[in-house]
């Protein structure tokens, strides 16, 4: 009794702050206490906040990066609130009171009227609600022995491999962005599949229960335990919105011996209106290791964001040990997009490959940045790059930044480039077939992406296309 | 079925059409011959209505519509078909599932109904019978890596397919070998009926050995300045264009 008041004094004396500690929503602004805030809100072990102070405290000497090729006014990091409880979206009561271009939108893309529902946040029938199918789903995960789960829940009931593997692939210090990301992260999803255990169904954030909105700052952890098979969904083709201009997401993969992770996105952030006014800043960290004869797949589909900072990497750290990287950026409008990859190679007999198409209409800008790195000890490493460029119109931009260092003279490198138009030759070729200028640009586009859509999963593919053609809309005429 | 009166047009504000007449009645073929550079493929790409050339005055009748009133899609849905004189490669796109895309978007436009996956794979087995045409091209990317005979025989398998009211063939014969000469003729003759016409460019008599003209016109200098029938092809053949060139200043 006496020792629970004395913790609570204490708290109280270290949280110092005047805020009601029940109140929602902490205030602005980034200190210590802050972080003291969130992490008893979440409950959190002391490793955990332990975790948090470290990387705040990097933090503050770090500088915001100014080296990518996207432009944006300042950002006052002190004026964002870092901590709200995960409010229950309002529910409608019908399909009718959604924004009618959201759902124009939702119509294009083909998406069922009950995930409309479920997306725009409408009551949904017992039999449809996600919750229930996401329970079934995990029942079938854990006769498997596959956790999947909100990060909090993996912090409180699997604290061991949380502490094993967190910062284990992007340490609290790599960079700007996620070491903010470390400080004051939210939630986010975790994910272990035991040895030998190839995952029976795909896993997408969709299904993860507890899913109390994304969050600014998402957290993700897959681990792939020796020999074991994961696929990974993340996002979906609807459009997102969110009151949060900035997010900044950590993904750490790691791929232990023989074992193999598919990760696939599809990102469709709110990019901001027409003149770019009000979109997504988007800046990801996503990383994966891989472990003897493991191997890591990214592959993106990337059409939102008012600003898009990514590269999603791996480090081939076993030898053998497989990357890849397969991706599909979209700017129109005023968007503005710096991505690419990195491939270390660390093991002998390293692969890589990289596929990166990217397509610019209206204003919008695009940067590809790859850094392909032969290290000393990558006896026998070999990749292959290959980043090609699509401009509509005249007023977008593409730009290619590859750095290639090699200091194993064994390695094998290839890379190929290349910048095209789409021809008016093209367009009045689909024309005179009678296919609309639309469409042909969508199929024009959707045939420059090919080899990067067939990585992703069925279901997937056949929703990126739709949402190539509908982000595209208005680029032509 | 097409009514051309006194065409002037041009392309980056040269004017190469200047003032072309020529009637195409229904179920008629016209062979259009003439020197290079005189405008016949300026005259193929205006009547397709290729956003980049510009016809300034003269009027087209198609079907008693105003044809250049309408956008290049729309001529296209309305049965004007142009096989290019250089056909277009577009890659990643299949070449089957293209012209799906195409075959229904006409059909749509004229209220028929879409042909689903197996009903159009029927049809276009039948036509690349036709045209004999290996199965294999269906699934590569449309004229991507094609020869240049390939690419004017996957032309004339789209106007079977697509089956359009007025053909026109810019120097579909040119590069090709004797066999897919006689391929495109047969191709055209198979269109030949009194609901089709079917404008031949061509430089050479040979194709018009086997595709028999009703009509042949010489284009010179962006008018059509003599026509005549199937012997008129022979003629030019024997002697070339000087002598037209002369008798038209004569006339003058
Ligand atoms: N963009 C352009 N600007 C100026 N002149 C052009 C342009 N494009 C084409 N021309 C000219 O227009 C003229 C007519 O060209 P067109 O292609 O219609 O000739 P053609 O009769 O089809 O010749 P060929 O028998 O060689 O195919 C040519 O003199 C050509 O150089
Ligand atoms: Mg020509």
């Amino acid at each position: 009794m006496t020792s629970t008041i004395e913790q609570i004094a204490s708290q109280e004396y270290k949280y110092g702050f005047v805020t009601d500690i029940e109140s929602d929503q902490a205030p602005p602004g980034l200190n210590e206490d802050i972080i003291r805030l969130i992490s008893a809100k979440k409950n959190e072990p002391e490793w955990m906040l332990d975790f948090r102070l470290r990387a705040l405290r990097h933090w503050t000497t770090m500088k915001e990066p100014t080296w990518a090729n996207v432009k944006y006014g300042p950002i006052d990091y002190q004026s964002i609130c870092y901590y709200s409880a995960p409010k229950q979206k309002k529910k409608l009561n019908s399909l009718d009171e959604v924004d009618p271009e959201l759902r124009a939108t939702f119509a294009k893309l083909g998406i069922s009227l009950e995930e409309q529902k479920r997306l725009s946040g409408v009551a949904v029938d017992a039999v449809f609600d996600s919750v229930s199918v996401a329970t079934t789903f995990r029942s079938e995960l854990a006769k498997v022995g596959v956790i999947f789960c909100s990060f909090s829940d993996a912090v409180q009931k699997h604290p061991d491999l949380i502490r094993k593997y967190l910062g284990s692939v992007v340490p609290y210090t790599d960079n700007f962005f996620a070491t903010l990301n470390a400080a004051v992260f939210t939630d986010g999803s975790f994910c272990y599949i035991p040895k030998g255990v190839r995952c029976p169904m795909e896993l997408s954030t969709y299904f993860r229960i507890n899913s109390a909105g994304t969050g600014q700052f998402e957290r993700t952890l897959i681990v792939a335990d020796e020999g074991a098979t994961v696929s990974y969904l993340e996002g979906c083709t609807a459009p997102m919105r969110d009151e949060n201009q900035l997010h900044a997401a950590v993904v750490e993969l790691v791929a232990l011996d023989n074992a193999s992770i598919k990760y696939s996105t599809v990102q469709n952030w709110y990019p901001g209106d027409k003149e770019g006014r009000g979109g997504i800043y988007n800046f990801v960290t996503k990383r994966g290791k891989a472990f003897a004869n493991a191997k890591l797949s990214w592959t993106q589909v990337e059409t939102g964001s008012a600003i898009t900072w990514k590269y999603p990497s791996c480090i081939l750290q076993g030898d053998n040990s497989v990357g890849e990287f397969y991706s599909v950026a979209l700017t129109n409008h005023y968007q503005q997009a710096d991505t690419g990859t990195k491939m270390i190679h660390l093991g002998k007999n390293t692969r890589s490959t990289i596929i990166s198409k990217g397509i610019s209409a209206g204003f919008g800008q695009q940067t590809y940045r790859g850094e392909v790195k032969i290290m000393k000890s990558a006896e026998g490493a070999r990749n292959y790059s290959q980043c090609d460029s699509l401009l509509l119109g005249d007023k977008c931009g593409a730009h290619t930044f590859p750095y290639i260092e090699v200091r194993n003279s064994s390695a094998q490198m290839e890379h190929e480039a290349s910048t095209s138009k789409i021809g008016e030759d093209q367009l009045f070729y689909c024309q005179q077939r009678g296919i609309s200028a639309e469409d042909a640009v969508s199929m024009i586009v959707n045939g420059f992406c090919r080899e990067v859509f067939k990585e992703l999963p069925m279901e997937f593919a056949v929703e990126a296309t739709k949402l190539l053609g509908v982000s595209l809309e208005g680029s032509v005429g | 079925m097409l009514d051309i009166k006194n065409l002037h047009a041009g392309i980056d504000g040269k004017e190469i059409l200047k003032g072309l007449t020529l009637r195409v009645g229904m179920g008629e073929v016209h062979a259009i011959m003439g020197p290079n550079g005189s405008g016949k493929s300026t005259l193929a790409n205006v009547l397709a209505g290729r956003p980049k050339y510009n016809a300034t005055s003269g009027t087209v009748t198609y079907l008693g519509k105003d044809l250049l009133a309408l956008p290049a899609e729309e001529r296209a849905r309305e049965g004007v078909f142009l096989a290019m004189q250089y056909p277009v490669e577009i890659p990643g796109v299949n070449n089957i599932y293209f012209l799906k895309a195409a075959l229904n978007s006409v059909r749509k436009h004229q209220g028929l109904e879409e042909l689903d996956a197996m009903e159009f794979l029927q049809l276009a087995r039948e036509k690349m019978k036709l045209v004999e045409m290996d199965e294999t091209f269906m699934n590569r990317s449309v004229n991507e890596g094609f020869s240049g005979g390939e690419k004017k025989r996957n032309e004339i398998f789209q106007m079977a397919v697509l089956d359009p009211k007025l053909a026109i063939l810019d120097e579909t014969d040119s590069g090709l070998d004797i066999d897919a000469l006689r391929i495109v003729a047969e191709g055209v003759n198979a269109l030949r009926s009194e609901q089709h016409s079917v404008l031949v460019i061509t430089h050479y008599q040979r194709l018009l050995r086997y595709l028999v003209p009703d009509f042949v016109h010489v284009l010179a200098d962006g008018r059509i300045v003599k026509s005549g029938g199937k012997e008129l092809a022979e003629e030019l053949e024997q002697k070339g264009y000087e002598w037209i060139e002369d008798e038209v200043l004569a006339a003058r």
